[in-house]
């Protein structure tokens, strides 16, 4: 018994201790610790606010989407947001997207549907690029989960913005942020005070609209968040309960070996 | 299921059933709940593994077309596609529609009022797929001047009612509705 | 002992295809020393996850594309459009890891017991093949999601075959199907990766055969003598192996539903792109250790060479090891060096993950050499002078001295 708990402990020392010593390594090459943020999303029973993703989803809208792209997204997927179906055949409808060819074998334009994809601002990386000095905006749709620190790294970007320290040499045409790798970033400050006005009345301050945008940018590269944390509450107390009913039968079964 | 549950649970009795314990009844409860835990864990978990088969949500939204009948001159047919299948947007002349009409009460397999398969009656919209085994049936063909099917000679009339050959039933009429004179939605 | 049934449907089959006398030897009535401690388990949990990810890995491929301008997104289309799609990816993504794990385990337990002595050394080469096969299959199904590191994590590895001399890079070319990894490359991995799986379940049923000639190895290491030493399998490691599952499949949910992308990269979220590298191209976590030797030696060939000489000297193992004992229960002094390679091979792990600069260059050199000396130096010299403990008579026996204080069952 004693050198079971002994090795169980020790393999729960390794499985802590060994992430502990690679992770960081990946954090103190960026540099500067991102402030961590407490989100209604967290593991385990996190679910998303929807009056956040709303907001977010405004914040992109009428900001991010000038330049980035959500080619990941529909605009069907927005029920989530809980919008209902007219909601989202008005929102789709206020952009055209290319369609064909027609009979002619010519492309023409329509108003988007839910079943279209979110409209990108340029039609491929080389406009991208030739419309922003040579660096194409990413696309959003993983953003979270493509970046070390996710959703908290990307709401640090947003508010981490401010004049170079004396002495640092900047690049032309870049801006400085304290939580960028490197510090020089090709995207200018996104975010104004008041930029954008909420429908729900939220005063619009930059680190309101960086919270919201990136809970909304969790959701968008995350949509079955809410799904996996209720099942996994669910699996995870089955589980317990099985693990003890069998082990008291693997007892039982035992008590004339030992 | 039902039999993998009674065999884990049973095997595991059977083998202890030789030992005399006193709670035996207890021990039993105990192998049944927990063979029953792994039978239903096992089932739970099937669930997704063919649920995974059904339609995807982006196949799901592309439930209904809407089809711009503008441009079908009369007599003319439009041919879409609708969730994987040929439909029939048919401009009928007066011609088809009174022979249509006149058939009502004629003596067919699946009897149908012509009424009762359109909306407006110069446009018939159905799916292009024979009752029989699926062939794409030709359109002004066949000996009631409607549709034929080439596959085994369903012929089918101006209303797109089987009137002769094996198919069963008339060529089936999909929900749509007109969104104005000149678009209708499909599903 | 052929099995005895009174189902006539039972003993039509049984007549043509004795399929009930074999489970019944090899499940049923197989005799299995009484003293395995849970560190058996590993093995049953190894062959679960190999069915987990097969069946998993099957589905997945009903709704991925393998083409490089599709294979990003049908992986999403997965994630986001196919019912329960982000479940069935989630679980073969961290399957894979847990099918690491549990194989992980399976081999230490084995090297601290003396498994891979005789007369088990073609089991233990089985093993090691399988094992081998595991770490092919897994780097090709992680360049199918056709991320930043899927594709650079290819070229880094296929890139290191032009160290052959002569014929080096034409075996890349070979490999790559092209002049970069592209298209060509990510069918051939897909059909590859959806085969490799299959002959991993023949090498397992090998292995098993193998296993059940003279039965398993036991914590104490010495042979069973007579039936006093073993109980049957079932029910005794049925059960005990079911809780085993469960148990597993509760740490396995853990992080499947509240960590999905515990062991992933950020990066292989970035849709693959030829023209910029990322920062640090790192593996899979399990193929860490290797990937630390692999860039210890300065030159390339060399660095090839040891990280395959790495597993490869694995099969010398069983002579390499000169004592006669097989479980280091009994080995004080190997037990020690037993612990350090553990600690070693975690350092190795490390070192993998980090940028190969400033310290960790030297660390990773004197991991690398220590690595290879336990094999070369270590085993051959502590079997030949160490002392060990006494061995006790028979299994049956130290399982009644256990039992005669009266602890808490010991197991």
């Amino acid at each position: 018994m004693r050198k079971t708990i002994l090795s169980l402990g020790l393999a729960a020392a390794v499985a802590l201790g060994v992430p502990a010593l690679v992770a960081p390594a990946a954090q103190a090459a960026e540099g500067v610790a991102i402030p961590k943020m407490s989100w209604s999303f967290a593991a385990p029973f996190g679910t998303y606010d929807r009056a956040a993703l709303q907001r977010g989803f405004q914040v992109y809208k009428e900001v991010c989407a000038a330049c980035h792209s959500m080619n990941l997204l529909a605009y069907r997927d927005l029920a989530d947001l809980g919008y209902n179906e007219n909601e989202i055949k008005a929102i789709a409808a206020q952009y055209e997207v290319t369609d064909g060819p027609n009979d002619q074998g010519e492309m023409f334009q329509r108003p988007a549907v839910p079943s279209d994809r979110f409209k990108a601002p340029f039609p491929n990386v080389q406009a991208a690029k030739a419309a922003n000095n040579g660096a194409a905006p990413p696309d959003l749709s993983l953003m979270a989960k493509g970046r070390i620190g996710g959703p908290d790294y990307i709401h640090a970007l947003m508010i981490g913005y401010e004049n170079a320290p004396a002495g640092f040499e900047m690049q032309p045409g870049l801006s400085y942020n304290k939580y960028f790798p490197g510090h020089q970033i090709a995207m200018p400050a996104p975010i104004n005070p008041d930029g954008v006005t909420f429908a729900d009345g939220t005063k619009a301050t930059v680190d309101q609209q960086s919270r919201d945008v990136a809970h909304f940018l969790m959701w968008a590269a995350e949509p079955k968040l809410e799904q996996r944390h209720r099942l996994g509450v669910q699996v995870v107390l089955f589980l317990l309960i099985l693990s003890g009913l069998l082990f008291v039968a693997k007892r039982r079964i035992w008590s004339d070996v030992h | 299921m039902q039999r993998f549950v009674t065999q884990v649970s049973g095997g595991i009795m059977a083998t202890t059933q030789g030992a005399a314990h006193a709670g035996q009844t207890r021990r039993d409860f105990l192998f049944l709940a927990a063979g029953a835990g792994v039978g239903i864990g096992a089932a739970l978990t099937v669930w997704p593994f063919i649920d995974q088969l059904n339609p995807s949500a982006d196949v799901l939204a592309l439930a209904s077309t809407e089809v711009d009948i503008s441009k079908v001159p009369l007599g003319q047919q439009l041919t879409v596609l609708w969730r994987g299948k040929p439909i029939f947007v048919k401009h009928r002349n007066a011609e088809e529609i009174e022979k249509a009409r006149a058939d009502d009460n004629a003596p067919m397999p699946d009897p149908q009022k012509d009424a009762d398969r359109v909306k407006k009656p110069e446009w018939l919209v159905m799916l292009g797929v024979c009752t029989h085994l699926g062939c794409v049936p030709l359109g002004n063909q066949g000996a009631y001047g409607g549709w034929f099917c080439p596959c085994h000679g369903s012929a089918y009339d101006t209303s797109g009612r089987i009137r002769q050959g094996p198919a069963p039933r008339n060529l089936e009429i999909p929900p749509y509705a007109f969104l104005n004179d000149t678009r209708i939605k499909i599903g | 002992m052929a099995f005895q049934s009174d189902n006539k449907v039972v003993k039509w089959i049984e007549y043509r295809l004795p399929i009930f006398t074999l489970l019944d030897h090899a499940v049923g009535t197989y005799p299995a020393p009484k003293n395995l401690s849970y560190w058996w388990n590993f093995g049953s949990l190894a062959g679960l996850m190999l069915v987990i990810q097969i069946v998993t890995g099957i589905v997945l491929v009903m709704h991925y594309t393998p083409h490089t301008l599709m294979a990003f997104n049908s992986v999403e289309h997965i994630m986001r459009d196919v019912n329960y799609g982000w479940l069935i990816r989630y679980i073969h993504m961290n399957g894979a890891s847990f099918f690491f794990i549990a194989v992980y385990i399976h081999i230490f337990r084995g090297l601290y017991y003396g498994s891979y002595k005789a007369p088990r050394e073609l089991l233990w080469f089985l093993g090691i093949i399988i094992y081998l096969l595991m770490m092919a299959t897994a780097f090709m199904g992680y360049v199918l999601p056709w991320g930043q590191m899927s594709f650079w994590g290819a070229t880094v590895i296929t890139n290191l075959f032009s160290a052959i001399p002569v014929v080096g890079e034409s075996i890349v070319t070979l490999l790559w199907g092209g002049f970069s990894v592209g298209n060509p490359t990510l069918n051939r991995l897909f059909s590859l990766h959806y085969l490799l799986p299959f002959i991993i379940v023949g090498l397992v049923i090998l292995h098993i055969w193998a296993l059940h000639q003279h039965g398993s190895n036991n914590p104490l290491g010495i042979d069973k003598k007579d039936s006093r030493d073993t109980i049957p399998f079932h029910p005794y490691y049925t059960v005990k192996d079911l809780f085993g599952v469960a148990v597993f499949l509760l740490v396995f949910s853990l992080f499947l539903f509240f960590s999905p992308n515990f062991f992933g990269e950020p990066d292989n979220y970035i849709e693959a792109n030829p023209l910029v590298t990322p920062a640090h191209i790192v593996p899979e976590w399990y193929l860490l250790p290797f990937y630390a030797i692999l860039r210890s030696v300065p030159s390339k060939l060399g660095g090839v060479i040891l990280m395959f000489a790495a597993i490869l000297i694995l099969f010398v193992l069983p002579w390499l090891d000169t004592s006669r004992i097989r479980s280091a229960q009994f080995r004080p002094v190997y037990k020690q060096f037993f612990w350090i390679f553990v600690a070693n091979c975690l350092l190795l792990g490390v070192v993998g993950a980090k940028p190969p600069e400033g310290i960790w260059v030297l660390i990773g050199r004197l991991a690398t050499v220590y690595y290879f000396a336990h094999f070369i130096l270590i085993c051959p010299l502590v079997g030949w002078f160490e002392k060990p403990r006494p061995l006790p008579t028979s299994i049956n026996e130290a399982v009644l001295a256990k039992r005669r204080p009266a602890t808490a069952a010991g197991e």
